[in-house]
């Protein structure tokens, strides 16, 4: 934290020339740290989840060893890497499509989510009409309506970037709802008797306030996105992995069952990952004020 | 709103043209909620001329806030007229600066682009903003906390950013909510002592909403000292001490005594003493 200036402005003016270069400054710039101590820094942050993952592949890999199930109930680590590696093409393949259906389903769910959003918080009525539609498609059972979506777009990946659609463009609407109301009544009479317009409210204050929520919606709008993909590939494809389950389901070939299954939570993870990290790019001063950030005295 | 006769409103324009900023002409506010009609304003009339240094003193909820949103256009009144600078106040007004309680900062951008916020949202050409922001800045202090974020300010600090977003555009009139209430009393002083300088030095005129007497006291030309709901104008004092006001001299002068005891006895027993 910055402590506080001098009294009177002549003194404050002449004392911070000095104060920069001087080892009792209050603020003294430290600049990016070194490559080493950044790696330091990572590995710190990432030994205790990847020490987790270990620690469950070793349970996994503990009970297959010491035959406890039947290995075609359980398939070992080892035979699920095999697998993955002999049918590294088939598992890529699939794993694309899937990808595809998630992120398209994400994209479209996410500018659907804001402008509706948009639209309902600067017009209260418009609000009030759609919030039952909108409620009543986040209630139904997506897995209900899917095959409906099958009979009317056909087996391709149309119907599968629907059920990701509906499922994921709830929370990214109530995120950004919150975050567009969230904004603090004075900065909005403010920016009234700055003369700005509506439009340059809603760029300079409204929409970046907002953006945190958003933020938050959408980590968990991605993340259901690939449950739509897959639930959609349920219901009727001959592709992604949601098919590719299905068919291993079919031959009782759990192996080919478990490397889908890791797939496609890594595909989870990594989307979520990547949505971290651009919010991280994008709100640096959000994130640097959320109460994981950590400040050291030294 | 209260119809004027044509007359009354064409003879009185032109002279206070050059006068008054602020005439607030038996101004009254209701409020209406679900279960009651509450009056925050009663009859309030007020004049104050170009330049002056105006503190507005009262107990909590006397609507000394409100009388400040009339002023500014972001609320209407139930009856009677506020003008600024000889127009009728019908809107939002753009030709004044305004300062809240707490600083209402835009947490993603530094202290100076917190600053020029008000030029962007005006227009103003971007060189000219510049300069004056960083005048400003100066000013009061801020050389060196350009680049800081909000968060990595002190409250007198985000403070002093939002006194200078609202002295960006010279705004003939300046309108302060209580805009030390937060601050310890330290900070408060210091922050006295540099607004009575700003004053002086930007001949703005200026409406200081606070709970403090001796503030009041400290920067005022005249101290309006309003009752509790529904607010009226109990007194207005005169303070009789020169434009610099040196504090620590100033606080010991009779006048001084004299103008906080007034606003005390005519405030009671339960008024905010610091």
């Amino acid at each position: 934290m910055v402590s506080q200036g001098t009294t009177s402005t002549s003194t404050a003016a002449s004392a911070t020339p000095a104060a920069e270069n001087s080892p009792h400054a209050a603020v003294v710039e430290r600049g990016r740290p070194p490559l080493g101590e950044r790696a330091r820094e990572a590995l710190e942050r990432s030994w205790r989840p990847v020490a987790m993952l270990l620690a469950c592949v070793a349970a996994w890999w503990a009970v297959t060893a010491a035959e406890l199930v039947e290995s075609y109930l359980v398939p070992s680590p080892g035979a699920t890497l095999d697998l993955m590696v002999d049918k590294w093409g088939y598992i890529w393949h699939h794993s694309w499509v899937t990808t595809y259906e998630t992120v398209a389903g994400f994209i479209l769910a996410t500018l659907i989510g804001v402008a509706a959003a948009v639209v309902m918080v600067y017009s209260s009525s418009v609000e009030r009409t759609l919030y039952p539609i909108l409620l009543f498609a986040q209630v139904i059972p997506k897995i209900a309506i899917a095959p409906l979506f099958v009979v009317w777009l056909g087996f391709g990946v149309t119907p599968k970037i629907f059920v990701a659609v509906l499922i994921a463009f709830f929370p990214v609407v109530i995120a950004m709802v919150t975050g567009l109301k969230s904004v603090d009544p004075e900065m909005l009479q403010l920016s009234a008797t700055m003369g700005a317009g509506p439009w340059k409210t809603f760029a300079k204050i409204r929409f970046p306030a907002s953006l945190p929520h958003l933020f938050s919606g959408l980590k968990v709008a991605v993340t259901l996105a690939v449950t739509g993909a897959v639930v959609g590939e349920f219901v009727g494809a001959n592709e992604g992995l949601g098919y590719v389950i299905q068919q291993a389901n079919g031959n009782l070939d759990t192996p080919m069952l478990f490397a889908a299954l890791l797939v496609m939570s890594a595909l989870g993870v990594v989307l979520f990952v990547l949505i971290e990290l651009a919010e991280r790019l994008l709100l640096p001063w959000h994130a640097s004020r959320r109460a994981d950030a950590t400040t050291t005295t030294f | 709103m209260r119809i004027m006769s044509k007359a009354e409103t064409a003879a009185g324009a032109p002279a206070r043209a050059t006068k008054n900023a602020v005439e607030l002409d038996r101004v009254a506010v209701r409020f209406r909620t679900r279960k009651r009609d509450v009056t925050a304003l009663a009859e309030v009339s007020l004049t104050v001329p170009m330049g002056q240094f105006v503190a507005i003193v009262g107990p909590s909820g006397c609507g000394k806030s409100t009388l400040l949103k009339l002023v500014s256009g972001l609320l209407k009144p139930s009856s009677g007229t506020a003008r600024l600078r000889s127009q009728t106040v019908t809107g939002p007004r753009h030709d004044i600066g305004y300062v809240f309680q707490r600083a209402a900062l835009l947490e993603w951008r530094t202290a100076k682009r917190n600053i020029l916020l008000q030029a962007e949202m005006r227009g103003m050409p971007a060189e000219q903003a510049r300069r004056r922001a960083a005048e400003l800045m100066e000013m009061t202090g801020l050389t060196g906390f350009e680049d800081a974020y909000p968060h990595e300010l002190s409250g007198g600090m985000q403070q002093r950013v939002a006194l200078c977003r609202a002295l960006l555009h010279e705004p003939p009139v300046l309108l302060m909510d209580e805009p030390f209430g937060a601050l310890d009393a330290l900070t408060r002083e210091q922050l006295n002592i540099e607004l009575n300088r700003i004053w002086r030095e930007t001949g703005t005129t200026v409406l200081l909403v606070t709970h403090s007497v001796a503030e009041a006291a400290y920067l005022a030309n005249r101290v309006v000292v309003m009752t509790s709901r529904p607010g009226r104008v109990a007194e207005v004092i005169d303070v009789d001490l020169p434009a610099e006001r040196e504090y620590s001299t100033t606080v010991a002068t009779p006048e001084f005594a004299r103008v906080t005891a007034r606003i005390r006895e005519l405030l009671g027993a339960g008024a905010a003493a610091d």
